[in-house]
């Protein structure tokens, strides 16, 4: 359980936000959540209710409005391509495809192997530097093919 | 050849080497203003300096910040700040810089807005995606709570502060002040109704100042130099520098410091190598998607905030843009759409459906089966969205479709007139967008 397991984290979390407004720290106990168990289960959104006293209901209604808490079991690392305009003027939807036929499958799938998910996703504010991902939220920049073979070889290691 | 600054402002990480550092940032005039502040200064003169500077708000409306401070009522105590960091306007990477090299000019401009209010606790409300950058400036506020520039009784006086960073979860909308204080609340982040004003009922229900991180980062070193010093910059209405991000068709982008009004667009585009394709440069976008596009033969306007005006745009946050003419301005719009859609909160219903149904539009433009009357219909949709929603962002994604339409028509003609659609990289971009859940599926 969080709860034990972190408790000290927890604790320094709650510590942030005023006595009678713990709610706040309900996005980033679902972050710890999340790294606990790859992804936001319904046993971790009950753990994380139970933690600040909410109902699971309302919980799982912010997990759903935020698209970095994931859903679903993810990959051991995922990749995560932005494709919006600025991107897109610099080769991003051209280097998505080429990033899917490396890895085999298309975006917002894992590859078999469990090793790697790959996503497109909105602006991430490194338009200069396009293409440009994140890798586990690690920002990756002036990507192109070459450097996405070295960059999946080292993550499948 | 027009140029920046001498000195830079704000990106000193470019002059002074690891300035994020507080040893490096205190030898070089850091945390001399936040001293000088609460030991010297009371409340009132703070804002009374930040007002006369002129300093206007950095992360799009440029509403003064001095005026904005002197909303907060003195008598309903605790006061709150919150720094918008959550940069996710498509082209803007400012803030990203100025957190991750230059931290300490963002926490002591934040410092000095808590004091200048009366506030005891501030809040950074960082983009999740800015995990990593966030990093740094965590760093920092541990290191400014070591040196004592951070905590209880600040140089001995009765003063204190504790900042902490909130990180969002991937939601352009937090960017909106009422949404991201929603989210920061722990609910998802659907904007307020307003008035009342985040001055009066904000944070926790409490007065508070939201502000985005480059105008606090402006705040230290106009408090250490005066507003005579910062007006030395610009023009009267929109004094001091500016951060602008360049991007798309650009040999040199990256973020750039500007007098206001210093120089023209054409300047600016020259200053980041001109085109890099080789290739004239068709079109601006300003602002990120979200404002007007601005054609070439605009591009002799100055830039501040007055001037951009003028001519029916906005200089907004600085994000600029730029689009050769191998680009179809039918797929630009389709792009930008399909963010806006992919972000609507879904809370207001003209916004929701109507970038839902815009998308729709576009998406059979692209494939070639659109005809002059879906170009009509496009117009109509924008019309039932402006002005029937609780926040920017569905006026924000109509401005895609108005201002192609308006500066690039002959785009959409020849679009259909000549069956441009149906462009083979397009359908992969599409097949793509329609595979993935949430990125063009109703919510």
């Amino acid at each position: 359980m969080l709860k034990e397991k972190r408790s000290a984290e927890i604790e320094k979390l709650l510590a942030k936000y005023p006595p009678e407004r713990k709610r706040s720290a309900v996005m980033p106990l679902l972050y710890m959540a999340q790294e606990e168990y790859g992804y936001c289960s319904a046993a971790a959104i009950k753990e994380v209710a139970e933690i600040l006293y909410l109902d699971p209901t309302e919980v799982k209604g912010v997990v759903g409005f935020y698209t970095m808490y994931r859903k679903h079991p993810v990959g051991a690392h995922v990749i995560e391509i932005c494709d919006d305009l600025p991107c897109a003027l610099r080769g991003a939807d051209k280097f998505v495809t080429q990033c899917e036929h490396k890895l085999g499958i298309k975006a917002g799938e894992t590859t078999p192997d469990g090793a790697i998910t790959l996503n497109v996703v909105m602006c991430i504010a490194a338009c200069h530097r396009a293409p440009c991902a994140q890798v586990d939220w690690a920002y990756h920049y002036d990507l192109d093919e070459a450097k996405f073979d070295a960059l999946v070889t080292t993550l499948k290691k | 050849m027009p140029t920046t600054l001498e000195k830079h402002i704000l990106l000193r990480d470019e002059d002074v080497p690891n300035i994020r550092e507080i040893d490096v940032y205190t030898a070089n005039e850091g945390y001399a203003a936040w001293k000088k502040a609460v030991t010297t200064m009371k409340p009132d003169e703070v804002i009374g300096v930040v007002k006369e500077s002129g300093l206007r708000g950095r992360g799009g409306a440029g509403f003064p910040a001095g005026l904005k401070w002197s909303f907060i009522p003195k008598d309903i105590f605790p006061k709150y700040v919150t720094v918008n960091c959550d940069e996710s306007e498509p082209g803007t990477f400012k803030d990203h810089q100025l957190i991750r090299q230059n931290p300490h000019q963002v926490i002591e401009g934040t410092a000095l807005c808590a004091y200048a209010i009366g506030c005891n606790t501030a809040y950074i409300y960082c983009r999740g995606e800015f995990f990593e950058p966030g990093e740094n400036l965590q760093t920092a506020i541990d290191e400014a709570y070591a040196k004592g520039m951070l905590g209880k009784n600040l140089f001995g006086t009765e003063y204190s502060l504790d900042i902490y960073i909130h990180y969002g979860a991937g939601a352009y909308i937090c960017g909106e002040e009422s949404a991201l204080l929603e989210s920061l609340e722990g609910k998802i982040g659907q904007p307020r109704l307003k008035p009342p004003f985040p001055a009066v009922v904000g944070l926790y229900g409490k007065p508070t100042v939201i502000n985005n991180v480059e105008t606090l980062a402006n705040v230290p070193p106009i408090i250490l130099n005066g507003p005579a010093w910062y007006k030395q910059w610009g023009t009267e209405k929109s004094p001091g520098v500016k951060l602008i991000s360049v991007c798309g068709h650009v040999a040199k982008p990256g973020n750039y410091e500007i007098a206001l009004s210093s120089m023209t667009i054409n300047d600016l585009l020259e200053l980041a190598g001109g085109s890099s394709t080789g290739r004239p440069i068709k079109a601006m976008l300003p602002a990120g998607s979200s404002s007007p596009i601005i054609p070439a033969s605009n591009f002799n306007t100055k830039l501040d905030y007055e001037a951009m005006g003028a001519i029916g745009s906005v200089l907004g946050s600085g994000s600029f843009i730029f689009m050769d003419d191998s680009v179809n301005m039918v797929w630009a719009a389709r792009k930008m759409i399909r963010f806006f859609k992919h972000e609507s909160c879904g809370k207001c219903t003209p916004c929701r459906e109507g970038t839902h149904w815009a998308l729709k539009v576009y998406d059979k433009l692209l494939r070639g089966d659109g005809t002059m009357a879906d170009v009509d219909m496009i117009s109509e949709v924008n019309k039932q969205i402006i002005g029937k929603c609780f926040c920017p962002l569905g006026e924000f994604a109509t401005s895609s479709m108005t201002f192609t339409l308006k500066h690039f028509k002959q785009d959409y003609i020849d679009f259909i007139e000549q069956g441009k659609g149906g462009r083979e990289d397009w359908m992969i971009e599409l097949e793509r967008d329609h595979a993935l859940p949430g990125m063009v599926a109703a919510h």
